[in-house]
């Protein structure tokens, strides 16, 4: 009873930042920010859903597959926001006009020249 | 023993564990598993281990340990943070990419660093130039954009302990 009561916590703070990611996927400006909201609220909140889960079944082999979730999102989803934003950078998709710094333009340049 | 045998040996014996963790004993379950998992550490199974036992490993996973709570820690402000800049009505948002250095040389903990940094506040990995041990970094609010100020502020907060993990 106590452990459903917790496990239901930790699924309501997952879906909370769920939610929270994809109104910043909806309301950020360019792919760089929306990755940013993307990556981090999602893996959160995915990741709270998936303990709570853990949580209320308890060391069982259903209760294995959900920590095992949350392990290989950890991993994965950092590496899925690096390969789409150098992407989008290399496809030249311009950022937000909000933007005051892009070092690594200038550092291609750089390198387009000397070669 | 061959260091790659010794992987290969490892990466089997971890894919066998986790396989029967999942699916529970039961005579179809070990024979897929084991075929599978032999397939999977013949082919690439050589990467796991790279160097040979280093000394201090009581130390390193004290310092891993320590790593995963500060790395929690962050997470959860990264997390207020963004929930903040997107519930706010006029999103004050201030983005850019800037450039760090990083003093870590092997590639496993470079590795970690960029997903750390990928998972904290406001700032996402964009690439890596590993020649220079450089960094770029898309950042949603940009503090600083001096190359010195910024390895400051976004790497160095995780660099000590992963030094002491890695290196």
């Amino acid at each position: 009873m106590i452990r459903e009561t917790i496990g239901m916590v930790f699924i309501f703070i997952g879906i909370a930042f769920d939610f929270f990611g994809v109104l910043g996927l909806v309301r950020l400006p360019d792919v760089y920010n929306r990755l940013q909201a993307a990556t981090k609220c999602v893996t959160f909140g995915s990741a709270g859903i998936l303990f709570g889960t853990f949580i209320i079944q308890g060391f069982n082999s259903f209760g294995f597959k959900a920590l095992i979730g949350i392990t290989f999102i950890f991993l994965t989803s950092p590496v899925a926001a690096h390969a789409i934003s150098r992407a989008a950078h290399r496809a030249r998709i311009p950022l937000a006009k909000e933007t005051i710094v892009d070092e690594y333009e200038k550092d291609k340049e750089l390198k387009e020249q000397t070669t | 023993m061959s260091l790659a045998v010794k992987s290969k040996i490892v990466v089997f014996v971890l894919a066998i564990v986790v396989w029967l963790a999942l699916t529970g004993l039961g005579l179809q379950e070990i024979i897929a598993g084991v075929l599978v998992a032999a397939i999977v550490s013949l082919t690439a199974g050589h990467f796991l281990i790279t160097t040979h036992k280093q000394k201090h490993m009581l130390h390193r996973w004290l310092y891993a340990v320590l790593y995963f709570f500060k790395f929690l820690w962050e997470m959860m402000k990264a997390n207020l943070h963004v929930a903040y800049i997107v519930a706010h009505p006029m999103l004050p948002i201030k983005p850019g990419i800037v450039k760090i250095k990083t003093k870590l040389t092997k590639d496993a903990a470079i590795t970690v660093l960029t997903n750390s940094i990928t998972l904290t506040p406001g700032t996402l990995t964009v690439d890596v130039n590993e020649e220079k041990k450089e960094i770029y970094i898309h950042w949603i609010d940009v503090k600083a954009t001096g190359i010195d100020e910024c390895s400051k502020e976004i790497g160095a907060r995780f660099e000590s302990t992963l030094t002491e993990v890695f290196e």
